[in-house]
């Protein structure tokens, strides 16, 4: 068996190349990418501005490319967790999270991460594969809540500069005229700061940055985060330093905050070192246990106090709200579960 | 957003030295070495590059600390921007290398050292220096012809040198992953050190393994291969 090219997922020029290499005008491109991208339709015959001998041209060697998910969990609190299967067997996880007039969608951007950080579980699932671009946007369109997404954040499964042509490639394709025509101030993608795929990222994207950084400590940080070595947060930080944000754009930083571990006034005083002279915001992340770490998350008190102390040394801290817990949205359970299901 | 093309203002500065031998010691896997008269502490890493437009790659030094030869030990990868042309490098040769980094650090400290595959290296280096004592090494690869400096190792370590093989077999190796040899010990001692060189996935599983059998997080160290 033959199998065929997708065609979601392809940008503009591509879809103008399908079209000259089928024998079709250069325009049906851009009328591919209407039905692609703004169209809430399934497959290449319900395009009905091309003619029947365009489609069955398309259809002959193209698929329209769209894939369900095999698996809905529904939280509490009405996040939504999305298990999406890949080739091969394997699984990614897209997370909707609900929140008064929002609803932000979680996407990945790989199939397991090769990043081994002591706190993750999708780590635990090693590298398994990348993403393409058209599975990445596929995390947006086949959910339920497809053409009500607000904002998108690229902090799934996996590590986005790892996989950076793809995570441009959907970014090009959420915020083009001919494509979801999103701002890009609705989007931010989130990395552990793979500097040299940071800065093409900077250059040609306009989407907001978040850095992993739960600790400005070097050593404490390569134990929590292998990628230390090769990337240190001084360097990380050092770069974006250079970067003029603007008014519109926006750098912020994830700290997960653990028990005992980086939780103490010793950090603040070290993260205002490192941070002065950025206009950032650090996001505080409450620790939710996975399987087989040691770690675990400081009490209420301790965050609060956390968030007041870097609060008063002027820099903007929030405590993001927990979302999900009871069906694990953002740790990669899910899709760990549903791997070792199919090794058995 | 402009910003000025050069790879990072924040980059650990490079410098050009010449390679004296590139030398083939398995299929496919080498052991590059220059001359630097450069202090170091086993297990440390250096950045490599053939020039400066592509960001460099890290490998871990794998020679001893007594010598002016600092090597390293690389593998080609087909995809690879850096390893199929380092591997055709020759002795004379420029390399742009940085100095030594990094804190995955061997000492005389009792210590279990896990490598897979060329995650021997530091390892390898910290042998070469003397640090061998009270140290069990276990090596895993999926082919036999993979266990790199194996005679030297073996003559040294002895018992304390075990050989774990995925795919082929002999009567001096374990059949089977790093991962199945440390799940087969009753118990592995509490107050030694452990490091961890290798693959993400293979450092991931070894480190829950650790922990599972209760060793302490902090006597943990690993270094991943991105």
């Amino acid at each position: 068996m033959v199998l065929k090219d997708q065609l979601f997922g392809k940008d503009l020029e591509e879809l103008q190349q399908v079209s000259l290499s089928l024998g079709l005008p250069k325009f049906t491109g851009k009328q591919l990418a209407d039905w692609l991208y703004k169209k809430n339709i399934h497959s290449i015959d319900e395009m009905s501005n091309l003619s029947k001998n365009a489609r069955d041209l398309l259809n002959e060697k193209y698929e329209f490319g769209l894939s369900a998910p095999s698996k809905i969990q529904t939280s509490i609190d009405g996040t939504k967790k999305y298990l999406f299967p890949t080739a091969l067997n394997k699984f990614i996880e897209t997370a909707m999270i609900p929140d008064e007039d929002r609803k932000t969608v979680c996407v990945s951007t790989q199939v397991g991460c090769k990043m081994g950080c002591l706190f993750c579980m999708t780590g635990k699932q090693g590298f398994q594969g990348q993403l393409t671009a058209g599975e990445i946007v596929n995390q947006i369109r086949s959910i339920d809540e497809n053409g009500e997404v607000s904002n998108i954040v690229y902090m799934g499964m996996g590590e986005p500069f790892d996989n950076l042509e793809a995570v441009l490639k959907s970014l090009k394709i959420l915020t083009s005229d001919w494509g979801y025509a999103m701002s890009p101030r609705r989007i931010t993608v989130s990395s552990i700061g793979i500097i040299p795929a940071m800065i093409r990222f900077l250059n040609e994207s306009d989407a907001h940055l978040a850095i992993s950084l739960h600790t400005p400590f070097d050593e404490e940080r390569r134990k929590l985060m292998p990628v230390q070595i090769a990337y240190p947060i001084a360097e990380v930080v050092n770069e974006i330093k250079g970067w003029d944000f603007g008014r519109q754009r926006r750098v912020s930083f994830e700290y997960i905050l653990f028990k005992g571990l980086n939780d103490t006034a010793y950090h603040v005083r070290e993260l205002s070192k490192l941070l002065a002279g950025i206009k950032c915001r650090i996001n505080l992340i409450r620790f939710h246990p996975v399987p087989g770490t040691p770690l675990e998350s400081p009490d209420e008190e301790t965050i609060t106090m956390f968030k007041d102390l870097l609060n008063a040394k002027d820099i903007t801290t929030t405590i993001r709200a927990s979302r999900g817990q009871d069906i694990y949205a953002a740790c990669g359970l899910l899709s760990t579960k549903e791997l070792s299901a199919t090794k058995q | 957003m402009a910003r000025p093309a050069e790879y990072s203002r924040a980059e650990i500065p490079l410098f050009a030295v010449e390679i004296i031998e590139n030398l083939e010691i398995s299929p496919g896997v080498f052991v590059l070495s220059y001359r630097q008269k450069v202090d170091f502490i086993p297990g440390q890493v250096i950045k490599v590059a053939l020039d400066k437009l592509q960001p460099p790659r890290i490998y871990s030094v794998c020679s001893g600390d007594n010598t002016e030869l600092v090597s390293i030990l690389y593998n080609i990868k087909e995809e690879g921007y850096l390893t199929p042309k380092l591997a055709k490098a020759v002795a004379g040769d420029n390399l742009f290398v940085s100095l030594p980094y990094g804190s995955f650090h061997g000492d005389h400290d009792p210590a279990y050292w896990i490598a897979t595959g060329t995650g021997i290296s530091p390892f390898y280096s910290m042998f070469q220096s003397g640090l061998s004592d009270q140290k069990t090494l276990i090596h895993g690869v999926s082919q036999l012809n993979q266990f790199y400096f194996e005679e030297e190792l073996s003559w040294a370590l002895g018992q304390k040198y075990i050989k774990c093989c995925s795919k082929d077999q002999d009567e001096s190796t374990f059949a089977g992953r790093v991962t199945e040899y440390l799940l087969s010990l009753d118990s592995l001692p509490k107050d030694y050190k452990y490091y961890l060189c290798g693959k993400s996935l293979m450092v991931v599983e070894v480190r829950d393994i650790l922990i599972d059998k209760g060793i302490p997080y902090a006597q943990i160290f690993a270094e991943i291969y991105f």
